[in-house]
């Protein structure tokens, strides 16, 4: 048994005292040494479930499978049901050759069996794979001020900014802890000093920044720190529209991948900069400032991972994070103008679009913008980009993204939205 | 020599080869080509960090501002423990971030093998330390770059 200096109740003794069994026992000195390191005083309620980011049954993740055993074989699972981050596959949608599947099959061979283990220890149902499970038609959807224990860096930092609601950038396995015990370590995010912003970010660029790479600038600069973003509201306005919810989906999911960014306050738009405005700001606060000459350097400084630089793009990803409604229709819309404008009936390139499958169920009950969009032949699936790219073979291929998430981890290539569109169009 | 005092982490004794990243390490996007090939040397493969792409992490004393990145970073730490191709030790000049944190908490709690880690080096610890430079981390934190 550890010992801890952190103040637990009788019930939270027992666990670690080994009373309750030894892999629960496991379970609460792995969250209490985790809480310590940041000086945790003591675990608080969970407000809500859990959302869990490992989602792919990558035999690699042996100890995790293990684990989940564990939890099975002893009754243990979580508090609430949970969600989870997308699947990695879909033959349907997104087609692969046969050595692809053949790699598939093995780099994704605990993908059933690992399914199987989330249900048993609590997952919320068949449709819960989305790295986006706060829109509405997942339904993991926190309120204002919860205390959460999520991972998935691009999810926290939504629930946390966007959303009002109180989760540290927990990483996977912590989180489904957290869920199992209800409790989480009271300290950074959770707490009102953890949430003060100790970077100035004047955004001075002349039209509003792709939010990709505003989110990429931001990421690398703060790294883990808080931002208090000012100049935003002159493009978006005050209000949380559901566009700008996604613009803040995007950014987010930036600034968390190319840094470590858990929390954004964005003055007169988010809901703690609402209220408290610049006296989020601690004293001493660093300053950055982001005009268009710095979004510029910014994205000529990433690498250029394709063998040949003039090559043709031979699949395109929209939708890293996953993309909400209205997004899906927008994105349908500015497809056809395009077409349009280029005197094309479908697109040259093979273009995934990605969504939670609760979000596409939806789409598709709009069958005349589900027909639109399936008639410039762009396919819709509910996978994740980044773990279809992860491997061998289509690390080699030449892929197009408007997501600088997707960009940082694989060998996709950033494109602004209109230059991706027209790609996309045209094949060059 | 110089000598350095940190906050001990996951405390051990332990000598070896530094390797260093002076910005914000991606523990998915340095680790997961190596270990999903199973390789028995893990080669960081973030093309973004320009201090570490190519080099041997595998058994080195990987000194570091911070972790950053993806969320499954603690797990693919995790997964290296558990395939052997971990570092011997996480030095850092600042506090520990959550996602190395519970890499070497699982690693320790779940996988029984430790990955000594010191944090709150100062940053003075970051400017001194260059690749390839013997190291020795105490018990108690305190850290010798030869």
């Amino acid at each position: 048994m550890i010992q801890t200096h952190m103040s637990l109740e009788a019930q939270d003794r027992e666990i670690l005292e080994g009373r309750k069994g030894q892999t629960l026992q496991k379970v609460l000195e792995s969250v209490v040494l985790y809480g310590e390191a940041f000086g945790a005083q003591r675990l608080v309620p969970l407000d809500g479930p859990v959302h869990l980011v490992t989602s792919f049954g990558i035999p690699l993740l042996r100890p995790v499978f293990d684990m989940m055993d564990e939890f099975i074989e002893n009754g243990i699972a979580a508090k609430f049901p949970f969600t989870v981050d997308p699947r990695p596959l879909d033959y349907e949608n997104v087609k692969c050759n046969l050595l692809e599947k053949f790699v598939f099959r093995i780099m994704y061979g605990k993908q059933k069996d690992y399914e199987s283990q989330l249900k048993r220890v609590g997952l919320k149902d068949e449709n819960a794979f989305s790295c986006t499970c706060y829109m509405d038609e997942v339904g993991n959807i926190p309120a204002p001020g919860d205390r959460l224990a999520w991972a998935e860096s691009s999810a926290v930092v939504f629930a946390n900014s966007v959303l009002g609601a109180r989760t540290n950038r927990n990483s996977g396995i912590i989180e489904l802890f957290c869920g199992i015990l209800g409790k989480a370590p009271l300290f950074g995010l959770l707490t009102e000093e953890g949430r003060q912003a100790s970077w100035l970010v004047d955004v001075k660029t002349q039209s509003l920044p792709h939010p990709q790479v505003l989110g990429s600038a931001i990421g690398m600069r703060v790294v883990e720190e808080v931002p208090y973003i000012r100049g935003l509201d002159r493009f978006l306005g005050p209000e949380l529209t559901p566009t700008v919810r996604d613009y803040f989906k995007e950014m987010g999911a930036a600034a968390a991948s190319n840094g470590a960014v858990g929390l954004f306050h964005v003055e007169n738009v988010t809901p703690e900069a609402k209220k408290s405005g610049a006296a989020l700001l601690a004293q001493n606060a660093n300053s950055y400032v982001i005009d268009d000459k710095e979004l510029e350097r910014v994205v000529a400084s990433y690498p250029m991972m394709w063998k040949k630089s003039d090559a043709r793009p031979k699949l395109g990803f929209v939708g890293c994070p996953h993309l909400s409604l209205p997004q899906l229709e927008q994105w349908t819309d500015r497809i056809q103008k395009t077409l349009e404008k280029e005197g094309r009936k479908k697109l040259k390139v093979r273009s995934i679009f990605c969504a939670a499958p609760d979000v596409v169920a939806r789409f598709k009950k709009n069958p005349s913008v589900h027909q639109a969009l399936i008639r410039t032949g762009a396919k819709l699936t509910s996978i994740c980009p980044l773990m279809y790219m992860n491997n061998p073979i289509c690390s080699k291929k030449t892929v197009v993204t408007n997501s600088n998430k997707l960009r940082t981890y694989t060998t996709a290539r950033f494109y602004p939205d209109e230059e991706l569109l027209t790609l996309l169009a045209k094949g060059r | 020599m110089k000598t350095f005092k940190g906050r001990p982490v996951l405390a051990g004794r332990v000598k070896g080869q530094s390797v260093v990243s002076r910005q914000g390490v991606n523990l998915l996007a340095s680790f997961q080509k190596s270990a999903l090939k199973k390789a028995k040397t893990v080669i960081c493969s973030d093309h973004n960090n320009k201090d570490l792409f190519g080099k041997v992490l595998t058994g080195k004393i990987l000194c570091l501002p911070q972790s950053i990145g993806s969320t499954t970073g603690g797990l693919v730490l995790e997964a290296a423990t558990y395939l052997g191709i971990h570092p011997s030790a996480l030095l850092f000049s600042g506090h520990i971030d959550s996602l190395a944190a519970a890499g070497v908490i699982l690693s320790d709690r779940w996988v029984n093998k430790r990955i000594v880690t010191v944090d709150d080096l100062g940053k003075d610890f970051l400017d001194y330390v260059q690749d390839g430079q013997t190291i020795e981390v105490h018990e108690d934190g305190t850290v010798i770059v030869d």
